[in-house]
């Protein structure tokens, strides 16, 4: 269970520029939940995964797992138990490293990263067996620097190194959106197979209302850092893209955009 | 014409070790790291200390390395934990290590050529044959390059290595496997700076004296053996970054040393050094620019 309990963010406090995000935010994840999260730009989608992943500190409040105060705990600590995927796909992979030095390094997360050979030759199947069920042909290409690759088979392959290890929470941040329609599609049934496979309490934020209403098991959404729509289990199920888009013009109605 | 090339070979090789600790920092980690300039004398500072004491000149070697290593440690604290921008803990290290240097030498000049180094004492004088000689010191710098080389590679490909290299190539990946980035540019900078510091020790025995302006322009050089190394022999599949960084350190000598030939003076050297260099940034900028061009 993921809390986020009485959030308080300032942007630039003390400045002519000062902007309050966040302000008494609250937020329960429970476990083995699939949130897709939507909202205008600003709303403060991304700002909340950061506050959860610890990218961005907070002014007040406390976030918890399972009963823990983590609000302190620095961000790379919290990585133990989070898998990431950024919106863009350069982020989740080293560019001059090989697919297969990639995976080794995913493969090794929450273990000492000693002076031990840092391929273990023994995995080498493993990886490839992973990476041919994407169907991309990285499975081939396993000498191959990763920046080479396309932004697509990128993204798939931060996924997968995202996931490789047991963590508890998957965040995926606009994850398919830099992606064309097509492989979009195949990324999202890959987040769908390996959540189901490897129960994982996920938390996406999207701007592909379909996306949202179609995956997951609970839909919200956020205008200018507060929840106006939380929906989940049957009530999630009967929306449509539609109802979405009604409550989203009326919100910019209500901005006066 | 066969001992100016031996002698370029020799110079080529005991910056050799240089340019792979610059390739760490400045290829690897991306850190432009000026530390470099106090760390190159400071392992010679340290050998001739040593040496003066009657120690085994291959010991003063592997302290000269440890003691660069604990430098490039602080360099790396400066900026990790401090959040001093990459630049200026190098030029902080720098400048206050002209003043260590000075305090550990004793002087801004030490000579140690009655001592034994490396490359001549009484177990190379019952060994190597007279006829030899000539040749024994670009030898002996070729298998101590090659060793740090191998050593340089092995690391690279352990689990450690692999962490150094994706914290330059890509911060957020080493955040993502929760570890923290900063750790590791400390350990990088540690290392890198024990070569550095290593190959001053090289320089310094070699030389047979300790000169405390050593390190000008040390950074220079290594970056400049690394920019030609990889943009000029980085196409050829078959050799590995870390000897191409070295055969560059021999060819940036080797260009110095035909600058030198056309009538100018040794005063004039790091004039060179510096329109050498420039020249080289400038050409592979030009290169980057035009692959750019392409894409």
């Amino acid at each position: 269970m993921l809390r986020l309990i009485d959030i308080n963010k300032y942007y630039n406090p003390g400045t002519v520029n000062e902007m309050c995000l966040f302000d008494g935010f609250n937020l329960d994840i429970r476990e083995e939940e699939f949130v897709s999260v939507v909202g205008s730009n600003g709303s403060g989608k991304t700002s909340m995964l950061n506050i959860i992943c610890g990218s961005i500190p907070v002014d007040n409040g406390k976030i918890e797992i399972n009963g823990t105060d983590i609000t302190n705990m620095p961000e790379y600590k919290r990585q133990m138990r989070i898998g990431r995927v950024y919106q863009n796909p350069a982020l989740g992979t080293c560019p001059n490293m090989t697919i297969l030095e990639n995976m080794s390094l995913a493969d090794n997360k929450g273990k000492s990263f000693n002076l031990q050979l840092g391929t273990n030759k023994k995995r080498i199947n493993g990886y490839r067996e992973t990476l041919s069920r994407l169907g991309l042909g990285l499975e081939e290409k396993m000498d191959v620097t990763v920046g080479t690759l396309s932004g697509g088979q990128r993204q798939a392959l931060a996924m997968i190194m995202a996931t490789m290890t047991p963590i508890e929470f998957l965040i995926l941040d606009e994850h398919t959106a830099a992606l064309d329609p097509k492989t979009a599609e195949l990324i999202m049934e890959l987040t769908r197979d390996i959540v189901k496979e490897k129960k994982l309490t996920t938390i996406m934020v999207t701007h592909n209302l379909r996306y949202a209403v179609e995956y997951g098991n609970r839909l919200l959404m956020m205008h200018q850092g507060e929840l106006v729509l939380d929906k989940c289990g049957e009530e999630k199920h009967a929306l449509e893209v539609d109802d979405i888009l009604d409550k989203f013009n009326k919100i910019s109605i209500e901005c006066g955009n | 014409m066969l001992t100016l090339i031996i002698g370029i070979l020799e110079e080529g090789l005991a910056y050799g070790v240089l340019a792979l600790g610059v390739y760490i920092t400045y290829k690897i980690l991306d850190f432009p790291d000026l530390s470099v300039d106090g760390t190159f004398p400071l392992g010679g500072a340290v050998t001739v200390a040593l040496i003066s004491m009657g120690l085994n000149p291959l010991i003063a070697l592997l302290a000269s390395f440890l003691i660069g290593a604990f430098a490039g440690m602080i360099t790396g604290i400066i900026h990790v934990r401090f959040r001093v921008r990459d630049m200026l803990s190098g030029i902080i290290m720098m400048t206050g290590l002209y003043s260590v240097n000075l305090r550990i030498a004793g002087s801004a000049n030490v000579a140690i050529f009655t001592k034994d180094s490396i490359f001549d004492n009484s177990f190379i004088d019952r060994v190597v044959p007279e006829g030899f000689r000539p040749y024994l010191v670009v030898t002996l710098l070729f298998v101590i390059v090659l060793i740090m080389k191998i050593l340089l590679d092995v690391y690279l490909k352990t689990k450690s290595g692999y962490l150094l290299r994706a914290v330059g190539d890509n911060e957020t990946v080493v955040t993502s496997l929760a570890k923290d980035k900063g750790t590791i540019k400390i350990i990088g900078l540690s290392i890198a700076n024990g070569f550095v510091a290593m190959s001053g020790g090289i320089f310094v025995q070699r030389n047979g004296f300790f000169e405390i302006s050593i390190g000008t322009g040390a950074l220079v050089a290594g970056v400049a053996s690394v920019i030609i190394g990889i943009n000029l022999l980085g196409k050829v599949s078959f050799l590995k970054a870390t000897t191409t960084v070295i055969l560059g350190s021999i060819l940036y000598k080797t260009c110095v040393q035909i600058a030198i030939s056309f009538g100018l003076v040794s005063q004039d050297r790091k004039l060179i050094t510096a329109i050498l260099f420039l020249i080289i940034l400038i050409t592979s900028n030009g290169r980057k620019r035009r692959v750019k061009a392409h894409a």
